[in-house]
């Protein structure tokens, strides 16, 4: 049971994994900055898609982490991913019926909510960024949804007839 | 089961959501709290540090498998080449560090003869920089050394032609440093030519610095080389930061505004030396007493 439950979880943990190491990846400076949050996209999914076993608990970790890796305070994307994920949550029925565009669209403002976070606790905290720098990222993130929902879906799929 | 459970039609309402994301918060705040007050939380970022390694690893290899594979494939010619190039280039600094050496030593007499500290020479270690992107709003980067190759906070960063940076964050494998080019760093500098102390700011460019508290009528000029004073206590003296770019002094404001280009090549290096500084020097003048 415990090893079944383990095989069912792998996967969501191998796609944070990927998330990582894409947001980890160097890009050439004039793409940088619009790198998108992969790692607030796959909390939205599988918040969505599994709200009972991926929800603020999991999005807290990955932000603990995220937050050693970028070297900014501890807890700050902790706290933003927890947000996103908690309004993914409290709309994921909504959410999975919706179709794709109008899903889209909700994923926008959940995106900017999340960068709205991580900027504003870094003006309270004093850490001096640029705010015309946040906005590619929730604008990339929108663009590219519909294909991570596309790859993700696959998997989502595959995890499910494994039970 | 768990997913079972989740595919059915009526997943209904997540027990307790709002507590826990409350908790959570709660915990965010309080972590941020102390992080931001003072270093407790080291361990805790070490420890996660660690864990994260492999990760870092995964996304370096790429990098490094091209240049790798670049190195394996450049032709027997290129290779000859390089190695003339290596050779000249090793006889010519060879026979600088010759004239370094003698004028080490008569530096050390002359300041034995005025009753001066003695200069001691630094330790340094080379350290490789990882592709890895550490945060986008920040002029950072990742290098592949920590406290267990005796990396410590705060340690100063150069390359063959200045400094780079200096380490903020010393992990167990791996640090984190900042590039003197960070808007959140500031360097006490001299001007070479006339001993002029003044900060060396960042400015979020990768080849500009800002020099901001330059008073107007201040003997500074465009191409004076800014070398580290040592002040801050961060740096040793003496290493080259960078050379002024433009100097603009406007009567109506009490400094000038003088830009300057960092020395070394902030965009594009791969290997450092990491400088271990000498032990303090008073300590040891106390301790000669």
């Amino acid at each position: 049971m415990i090893r079944d439950r383990a095989s069912r979880r792998l996967p969501v943990i191998i796609t944070f994994l990927v998330g990582l190491v894409l947001t980890m990846m160097p890009l050439p400076d004039s793409v940088d900055p619009l790198r998108p949050d992969w790692l607030a996209m796959l909390v939205i999914f599988w918040a969505m898609q599994l709200p009972r076993t991926w929800s603020v608990g999991t999005a807290w970790i990955v932000g603990i982490v995220l937050d050693v890796t970028q070297g900014t305070l501890l807890g700050q994307h902790a706290l933003a991913l927890c947000f996103v994920a908690f309004i993914t949550v409290r709309f994921h029925l909504l959410m999975r019926v919706f179709p794709m565009p109008q899903l889209t669209a909700t994923v926008l403002p959940i995106l900017a909510v999340y960068q709205f976070l991580l900027f504003w606790i870094n003006g309270v905290a004093g850490v001096d960024t640029p705010p015309i720098t946040y906005w590619g990222p929730v604008i990339s993130g929108t663009v590219l949804w519909p294909f991570v929902v596309i790859i993700l879906s696959g998997m989502r799929y595959r995890t499910r007839a494994g039970d | 089961m768990v997913a079972s459970r989740e595919n059915s039609s009526s997943p209904g309402r997540i027990p307790a959501l709002g507590l826990r994301l409350l908790g959570l918060i709660v915990i965010s705040i309080l972590l941020m709290y102390f992080d931001q007050r003072d270093n407790h939380l080291d361990t805790v970022r070490k420890a996660i540090g660690v864990a994260v390694h492999p990760v870092r690893v995964v996304v370096d290899a790429p990098v490094r498998f091209w240049s790798w594979l670049g190195e394996s494939t450049t032709s027997r010619t290129d290779m000859i080449l390089e190695l003339d190039r290596l050779k000249a280039e090793q006889l010519l600094t060879n026979a600088r560090l010759q004239k370094l050496s003698s004028l080490e030593a008569e530096n050390a007499r002359l300041r034995a003869m005025m009753d001066a500290r003695a200069q001691v020479r630094d330790r340094t270690r080379v350290a490789e920089i990882m592709s890895v992107d550490a945060n986008p709003y920040s002029h950072s980067l990742v290098i592949d050394v920590g406290t267990q190759d005796g990396v410590s906070d705060g340690q100063a960063l150069v390359d063959a032609a200045g400094v780079v940076g200096q380490v903020i964050e010393a992990g167990l494998l791996t640090s984190q440093a900042m590039l003197i080019s960070d808007p959140d760093h500031a360097l006490p500098v001299e001007v070479n030519r006339n001993g002029l102390r003044t900060i060396v700011v960042g400015t979020g460019e990768i080849d500009q610095l800002l020099l901001p508290f330059v008073v107007n009528n201040a003997d500074i000029i465009v191409g004076d080389l800014l070398v580290t004073s040592g002040l801050g206590g961060a740096f040793p003296a003496g290493y080259p930061v960078a050379v002024v770019q433009s100097v603009s002094r406007n009567p109506h404001e009490p400094y000038a505004v003088v830009s300057a280009k960092p020395s070394a090549s902030l965009g594009q290096v791969r290997e450092v030396l990491l400088i271990f500084s000498a032990p303090s020097p008073d300590t040891e003048a106390e301790s000669v007493d």
